[in-house]
């Protein structure tokens, strides 16, 4: 049998860096406070000591520099990991990524291409401030050229990193900060990789299916847990793992089975994942379809501040009501 | 003692061939005469050719363009200072440099005609495409001389930008880094006075852009940008220190723009026709000309076989482009990631049965 070691998050995507760092010289890590701290949430934890200060490199205070330098590092041939802080700080580079990185490889037909991880934490539920606790993944989403991964747990974020480090395009890579610490996962030690733009069927069931990724996959999988202990109907889960590309299929063999969908997300909800995904399931599901389709997101208010933020998340209540009134619909 | 005053460096102003065309000795840099010719016939080719495309752009040939007219030296004496493996990052008016680095023409005429395949970077060269945003390239080339020293490369890069650019985050940002990570990187600034309608006096209030280095802790040395042989030295120097390990240069070259800021742009309406007449006379061809002419290594005859040779490139190059303007929208889908994504197939099966029905339609 493999080996296994149960990991956090942050452990897992440290073994992902240390891993794939050690693999590839081209493969170097730069941000914000990652070197000699280790990262403020210490995802990047010895790989100054094992690497070096040219492949860890701590720099100075600039998000657009930060990506920005990444860029030219991919234009050469490297493979730069940057990292942002907080996503909510990654408007300040988000020219540099819809500019450049995205367009780089259309703009000079496949000459250069930027072969580049930008990792960011994102989300809520930590009680953190404002800029510290958004979703973004939309403003990138729309954005042809970029891959968007949101892994769900330990084994996924290991996996689905060493994935996005070596895909020849560039992938935004959010890692929801709820999850860091929450859970532990039996991770192997031996190299894995997960396809990025496969969801995966987490739980199945015949009655409805629940879209959902990041830390809200959890809330969605409790509640799957809740109908059918109270009401005896099978949810089917969905985890996206990848907004974008966006696995079409999954989701429509899903709700072609089912005939009813809710979606779930953190982020607000209007132009959302939420609505790229109904859009996909009317476009491929719509003469199976029993109920309208719901979205279950945060409101459509700027961040409240964490006193209110439990309020403003969709919890498992939110979930959980949606749910009902879509099976009986 | 409460108050004394720091020692922070000054910045150096260079000029090497006057108006006139004198050359100061002392600085003057030993170039090949054939590497003279070149230069020359690549400015005449930069010169004429922005006069084809103002025309080719009148006609409803091309679309908008950036003319450089006037700016040839401060561009030509730069990158003549790199070699074939180091980098060079423009923003969007540096076409010139790639003429030297061997770009063909058509490439150029065939992007300013809206084919976006025109800045495909030819094989072999080691050139970014133009960037239109302003400044957004500054940092690009922070990442590639970081990589190049990484690589023991031994390569430099150079980027270009503008007054403009200047007061710009990522202008600031790249040079910022630039510094705190000494990476082998000249940053040329062609200021030329102008940026759309705002003169460099609302740009910045700091009495030269090139102390901006000093901010940074990296010499800042200003030049005379219609002087190609001072543009030259300066450049040459500065890519020195960088291969040397030495960490990057700043060079503010002091030129003027002589034309349109593009085809869409009306000087008249916010600059004095008299100031762009005295910098005309300053203009930087005829002085790197009768340099050329004292030196012996242009004469009248030699002037007009260049001017014939250019003249029949252009031509030969907007036949080219002209023949390579296919407009089937097919090919953007095969460059948006290393391979397309299902959505992109299908997308593209769309485009595909519209473009089938229409000839359908057309020969119908």
């Amino acid at each position: 049998m493999t080996e296994q070691r149960k990991l956090t998050m942050v452990q897992a995507i440290n073994l992902a860096l240390m891993q794939e760092m050690e693999r590839d010289d081209d493969v170097l890590v730069l941000g914000e406070d990652i070197g000699v701290d280790g990262g403020v949430f210490r995802v990047t934890d010895g790989l100054l000591a094992k690497f070096g200060e040219q492949r860890v490199i701590d720099t100075p205070l600039a998000e657009g520099a930060i990506v920005g330098m990444a860029i030219g590092m991919a234009i050469y041939g490297l493979k730069p990991v940057p990292e942002i802080q907080f996503s909510g700080f990654s408007f300040q580079a988000f020219h540099q990524i819809e500019n450049h990185a995205a367009r780089y490889r259309a703009r000079t037909r496949g000459r250069y291409h930027i072969q580049m991880v930008v990792r960011m934490p994102y989300g809520g539920g930590v009680r953190a401030l404002e800029h510290h606790s958004e979703s973004e993944e939309a403003y990138y989403a729309h954005t042809p050229g970029l891959k968007i991964v949101i892994p769900s747990s330990p084994r996924s974020a290991r996996a689905l990193l060493v994935s996005a480090i070596r895909d020849p395009d560039t992938v935004i890579f959010f890692e929801p900060k709820a999850l860091y610490h929450a859970v532990k996962e039996e991770v192997p030690v031996a190299e894995e990789t997960w396809p990025i733009g496969k969801a995966r069927v987490v739980r199945e069931g015949r009655n409805l299916t629940l879209v959902a990724y990041g830390a809200m996959l959890h809330r969605c999988l409790e509640v799957a847990e809740r109908v059918r202990a109270e009401d005896g109907a099978e949810v089917e889960v969905v985890d996206l793992l990848s907004i974008s590309p966006m696995d079409t299929e999954t989701i429509a063999v899903s709700a072609r089975k089912t005939g009813r969908v809710v979606v779930a997300h953190e982020a607000q909800r209007s132009f959302g994942v939420g609505a790229e995904v109904i859009a996909r399931v009317v476009e491929t599901a719509f003469l199976q379809l029993s109920a309208p389709v719901r979205r279950v997101t945060a409101f459509d208010i700027v961040y409240p501040g964490f006193a209110r933020e439990r309020g403003w998340l969709p919890g498992p209540d939110r979930v959980l009501r949606a749910v009902r009134e879509t099976l009986s619909f | 003692m409460p108050r004394k005053r720091l020692d922070v460096p000054s910045v150096e102003h260079l000029s090497v061939v006057d108006e006139e065309g004198h050359v100061d000795e002392s600085l003057e840099p030993s170039i090949p005469a054939d590497d003279l010719r070149r230069l020359y016939r690549t400015f005449l080719l930069a010169r004429r050719f922005d006069e084809r495309m103002l025309r080719l752009q009148r006609q409803g040939r091309i679309g908008t363009f950036g003319p450089i007219r006037g700016h040839e030296a401060a561009v030509l004496g730069s990158v003549f200072a790199l070699q074939r493996t180091d980098w060079m990052v423009p923003y969007y008016r540096e076409w010139p440099a790639y003429m030297w680095r061997g770009w063909p023409l058509d490439n150029l005429i065939l992007y300013y005609a809206g084919y976006a395949e025109g800045m495909r970077v030819p094989d072999g060269i080691r050139d970014l495409p133009l960037c239109i945003p302003i400044a957004s390239q500054m940092p690009h080339a922070v990442g590639l001389a970081y990589a190049s020293r990484f690589k023991g490369e031994g390569s430099v890069a150079m980027v270009y930008f503008g007054d403009g650019a200047s007061s710009h985050g990522d202008c600031q940002e790249a040079m910022n880094f630039a510094g705190v990570f000494q990476v082998p990187l000249v940053f040329f600034c062609l200021n030329n006075q102008w940026a759309i309608s705002l003169p460099r006096a609302k740009q910045s209030h700091a009495r030269t852009l090139a102390q901006k280095a000093i901010a940074y802790g990296f010499p800042g040395v200003q030049v005379d940008g219609n002087d190609l042989l001072a543009c030259y030295v300066a450049a040459r120097e500065a890519v020195d220190r960088a291969r040397r390990g030495e960490g990057p240069t700043l060079i503010e070259a002091l030129t003027y723009r002589l034309s349109l800021h593009t085809t869409a742009d009306d000087p008249t309406k916010y600059r004095d026709e008299a100031e762009v007449k005295a910098w005309e006379a300053r203009e930087p061809l005829p002085r790197f000309r009768r340099y050329l002419e004292a030196k012996g290594v242009l004469d009248a005859a030699a002037e007009a076989a260049v001017e014939a040779e250019v003249d029949a490139e252009i031509r030969a190059a907007v036949e080219r482009a002209e023949a390579r303007m296919q407009a089937s929208l097919l090919d953007g889908f095969e460059h948006v990631y290393a391979e397309p994504t299902e959505e992109l197939r299908g997308q593209r099966a769309e485009l595909e049965r519209e473009l089938a029905a229409s000839a359908e339609a057309a020969h119908g």
